[in-house]
């Protein structure tokens, strides 16, 4: 369903989606209710929220993963973009690293000559080519998130989500995985990225989603959102307090 | 205690001299054993990552029904396979009773339910570390099988390995289809049954030995994959 035309996003561009009171049951609890928001064609969006907020289960909502029982997802060009989402904990498969990246470029329907010059490019930007005949099983956790990543983009995706994926790296790892998610996002891929942590949200994000207990709570831009905060539970979140 | 020295001996000399009757056996073995085991592999394996990948009606009863049906008895599996073979069962046109293809049909109906179930448990552990990222990469269903076959082929080679040992081990149910019949149809533990009871204790001690070393040699197999796969699936950890 295209994106109505009401919901153009400040400076007139459309928005990659827009949801509509998106409702989400887990057997018989509700998980998201009612969700109304909008994604931008462009940028990092940060959803960000306590444990426990619904933040993974809309991540695989929108990947398709998940059927929202009430609402609806209106992307831009009516059907959906070719989206991948990466995993909290990196998926490595039981081969090498060019192996995995061959086996996602045969996912994406890439022809098998292609794929050589595809896989060179994803190492070389994810900084993974001194790796690429190592066991994928093999790679720190850092490097791991790294290839999780670069199986994502040889999907060649026009949406890109990512579910916490430096919730267990070391800070010298956390950072390779934003550099590189700072050159995807130059490459004008729209990313929406989980997280918990605060400080990596005002680092990247160009938009905040502030979700708690399955519903919405704030929607705004990163600069307002992170000084001004509309909601009483984000003011709460952004100042260390718990949240009931 | 000479007797027996004598006869390890004698089996020793079988062994050594190459003893045509003795290895014609053993291929025998092998060769039925072998098809067997493929051919379970090849029905059991899909079925499984079926079993593990789909919900349907009846599928509780099936997976119980395959892990019940791993401890099938060889005899009642021989008395099953006879009555279709028999000249009076359903198959008996094809005149498959005291044939080495009647004791291979006997020895995949042993080993299929194993490999099954097997690679069900194996299926279900893939596709609770895999399902999502497979899902998400567009690989669902049916289309998921092949990926999730690969990613476990180094234990899927245990599972083979293990119905292997079944069925190369397995005596009561080829004694009844295949009738231990000298040439044709002696396998290695009919010929050490008949060969005991006979008295020709070389020759039972000779086939034993043979069976022994082939069994250590798929335990070790088994055991070299196994430590394969730790080091790929865990080297996480």
């Amino acid at each position: 369903m295209p994106v109505p035309e009401l919901r153009l996003l400040t400076g007139g561009e459309t928005p990659l989606l827009v949801a509509e009171g998106l409702t989400v049951r887990i057997g018989d609890h509700p998980v998201l209710e009612g969700l109304d928001f909008t994604l931008p064609p462009s940028g990092l969006t940060v959803l960000l929220g306590p444990n426990g907020a619904g933040k993974s289960v809309l991540l695989r909502t929108l990947q398709g993963l998940l059927a929202p029982v009430a609402g609806r997802l209106c992307w831009r060009d009516g059907d959906p973009p070719r989206r991948a989402l990466v995993f909290q904990r990196p998926v490595a498969l039981r081969r090498r690293v060019r192996a995995q990246l061959a086996f996602a470029l045969s996912c994406a329907g890439i022809p098998r000559r292609a794929r050589p010059a595809r896989i060179a490019e994803l190492l070389e930007l994810c900084d993974l080519a001194p790796l690429a005949r190592r066991p994928a099983r093999r790679l720190s956790g850092g490097e791991q998130q790294r290839l999780a990543i670069a199986t994502a983009l040889a999907l060649d995706p026009g949406f890109l989500m990512l579910d916490e994926p430096t919730a267990s790296l070391d800070p010298a790892a956390t950072l390779a995985v934003e550099r590189l998610l700072a050159r995807i996002r130059r490459r004008g891929i729209p990313l929406l990225l989980v997280t918990h942590d605060v400080h990596q949200a005002r680092r990247l994000a160009d938009r905040v989603l502030f979700l708690h207990r399955g519903r919405l709570r704030e929607e705004a831009p990163a600069t307002r959102f992170f000084t001004a905060p509309a909601s009483p539970q984000a003011r709460a979140y952004l100042e260390g307090r718990l949240l009931p | 205690m000479d007797e027996l020295a004598r006869a390890f001996g004698l089996a020793l000399g079988l062994l050594v001299s190459g003893d045509r009757e003795l290895y014609g056996i053993v291929a025998l073995s092998l060769e039925v054993s072998l098809a067997a085991t493929l051919i379970a592999c090849l029905l059991g394996m899909p079925a499984g990552m079926a079993l593990a990948l789909f919900r349907f009606p009846g599928r509780r009863m099936l997976v119980v029904a395959t892990s019940a049906l791993m401890g099938l008895p060889p005899v009642v599996v021989g008395l099953f396979v006879y009555l279709l073979l028999s000249r009076a069962g359903p198959l008996g046109a094809l005149g498959l009773l005291y044939t080495p293809a009647a004791m291979v049909i006997a020895q995949t109906v042993l080993v299929t339910p194993i490999v099954t179930a097997l690679t069900r448990e194996l299926g279900e552990s893939l596709l609770a570390e895999y399902g999502d990222f497979l899902a998400a990469m567009g690989r669902r269903g049916l289309r998921a099988i092949p990926t999730l076959l690969h990613e476990g082929r180094h234990a899927l080679v245990t599972v083979a390995l293990a119905g292997f040992g079944r069925a190369i081990a397995e005596v009561g149910a080829v004694m009844m289809v295949g009738g231990n019949i000298r040439h044709v149809t002696r396998v290695m533990t009919t010929a050490i049954a008949l060969e005991t009871g006979k008295g020709e204790i070389a020759l039972a001690l000779a086939l034993g030995l043979v069976l022994l070393t082939v069994a250590l040699a798929v335990n070790a197999l088994a055991h070299l994959t196994r430590l394969r796969e730790a080091e790929l699936a865990h080297a996480r950890a």
